[in-house]
């Protein structure tokens, strides 16, 4: 298939699933609330133990995802427990906002489903204490949609890159074919540019991996994330504990691999007198956590934002209850689109460089 | 607020998934990959150098060329220029020997021209002698024929002598 026929295919796709979506959109909104784009929105940032497909939020298509707990031994069944289960409605008695919940059926029995979150509950239902709920969680290993994706970024990634390794060793060193020759570059790229570039040039080579591993994980997994169906569209790398996981990474390669120079510089900053060293190392500590936290909330606010930022505007359509808005809202969606393209790609180098460039300093032999 | 927040559950899949893609890619696709890739590099680097060392090898050997033709040229010239020379002298030693014999050649001719004019004027005088010597008999006959021839021959000597 060609290029043009893929994208042809690609707005067709979307344009179905929107007017679709418009239409269950109004049918819903006659018998239920006003459509909510900041509910709307952060419902879809989440994560969830559903996988919407189409249809109104209750009653449309969704994949039921298993619920894993971990409660007094180990429990699994279907979200399907929660989502077609009985839905209780509570109304704050101070500031009169009501939540609604679902209790579990069925092998769910004893827990409840209140925003994405698993709680036990007490005597048949929740207690609510400032709009939350203060029952005790099981430990929750659910498939949940952000894990499905990874699942799927994962094997993705196994697929390709094995397809790229099975190319190289069938046909030994020769020029690059198929997907071999369009990622060989980028490869290459993570090796020079990343790697070598900022990591001592006797050193870098036991980087390489981590580092391909982590530009690619982000990569495919933020583009992942803009495909708006099945099994895209989750907001995995926007998921502030997988960047936390690969900021947490970074941090451990750096620590791992820092030798006494970098220690050196943190605890006896050379130059510095003694007396300013007492403000210094409470501060170089501190710089330790502080450079991984930034590669954590980068990645998450970028990822999100995108998400957020085409979500609204599709929501254009909804708040009008119009669907000529989609003139002016897929257009702009698109633009936004073809720009998170770029910042998938952004983000993925971004995290990788500065991931080499802490491990650079951290094996940094002293020149002075 | 739980946006925020780190989910336990989705760490542990995470962790797991990206433990053994790292550990699966690491050992799978990433060593492969590389390796093919920096084998390549090498053979290339290794193909261009053998390249410009070919190249220099060839600039050497033309150079030498060049000096071996340059050589075989002045030579050439040399030997050209000798031969030249040694022409000349030839010529020059040909045509003063020539000259010489000429010279000789012609003096002794001269030489014999002498000797003969020498021997033709003396037998020339030889017979205008005897010629002279026969005329003057003749005459002397002559005029002695008569006597009165021979007194007037007589007178005349005496008149000769008188008048010296």
């Amino acid at each position: 298939m060609t290029l043009s026929n893929l994208f042809k295919s690609f707005l067709l796709v979307i344009l179905t699933s929107l007017s679709y979506s418009a239409v269950f959109a109004n049918e819903g909104h006659k018998e239920e609330k006003e459509f909510n784009v900041g509910e709307m929105i952060m419902h879809h940032i989440k994560d969830a133990h559903e996988w919407h497909l189409f249809g109104p939020e209750h009653g449309g298509t969704s994949i039921y995802l298993p619920v894993i707990l971990l409660d007094g031994g180990l429990k699994t069944f279907s979200s399907s427990n929660f989502y077609h289960g009985e839905q209780v409605e509570y109304t704050d008695a101070v500031s009169g906002e009501s939540y609604h919940y679902m209790l579990g059926t069925g092998p769910a029995e004893g827990y409840a489903l209140f925003h994405e979150k698993i709680y036990k509950t007490e005597e048949g239902k929740l207690h609510f204490e400032e709009g939350h709920p203060h029952n005790a969680k099981p430990l929750d290993f659910s498939i949940t949609k952000n894990v499905l994706s990874l699942f799927f970024g994962a094997i993705l990634i196994l697929v390709i890159m094995f397809s790229i390794a099975g190319f190289y060793k069938k046909n030994g060193a020769v020029a690059p074919k198929g997907i071999a020759k369009f990622l060989e570059p980028i490869i290459i790229m993570v090796r020079d540019d990343i790697a070598k570039a900022n990591i001592d040039k006797h050193k870098y080579k036991k980087y390489v991996p981590y580092l391909l591993t982590i530009f690619f994980f982000i990569w495919l997994n933020n583009m992942l994330g803009l495909v708006p169906f099945l099994p895209g569209g989750a907001n995995l790398t926007g998921n502030i504990t997988v960047t936390f996981f690969l900021a947490c990474c970074t941090l451990i390669v750096t620590l791992i691999s820092a030798n006494g120079n970098y220690w050196k510089h943190i605890f006896a900053t050379p130059g510095v007198p003694v007396p300013l060293l007492i403000i210094m190392i409470p501060i170089e500590i501190v710089g330790i956590f502080t450079k991984p936290f930034a590669l954590m909330v980068r990645l998450f606010a970028n990822i999100t934002a995108g998400h957020i930022i085409i979500l609204a505007l599709i929501s254009i359509i909804f708040i009008n209850k119009n669907v000529a808005w989609g003139g002016l809202s897929v257009p702009m969606a698109l633009f936004i689109s073809v720009l998170e393209l770029l910042v998938a790609f952004l983000q993925a180098f971004l995290f990788s460089m500065l991931s080499a460039l802490f491990i650079g300093a951290a094996v940094e032999e002293a020149h002075h | 607020m739980d946006l925020i927040l780190p989910d336990l559950g989705l760490l542990f899949w995470t962790a797991l998934v990206f433990c053994i893609l790292l550990f699966l890619l690491a050992k799978f696709a990433w060593k492969p990959i590389l390796s093919a890739v920096n084998a390549r590099e090498q053979k290339i680097t290794e193909a261009l150098e053998l390249a410009e060392k070919t190249r220099s090898e060839m600039q050497a050997l033309q150079a030498e060329n060049d000096k071996i033709l340059k050589e075989a040229r002045a030579e050439r010239d040399n030997i050209l220029k000798e031969a030249k020379e040694a022409a000349n002298q030839m010529i020059e030693a040909a045509k003063s020997k020539s000259k010489t014999e000429a010279d000789k050649i012609v003096e002794n001719a001269r030489h014999t021209i002498n000797s003969e004019k020498a021997a033709a004027m003396a037998e020339l005088k030889t017979h205008v002698a005897a010629l002279s010597l026969e005329i003057a008999e003749k005459v002397i006959r002559g005029e002695l024929a008569s006597d009165d021839k021979q007194k007037a021959l007589a007178d005349k000597l005496v008149g000769d002598i008188n008048m010296n």
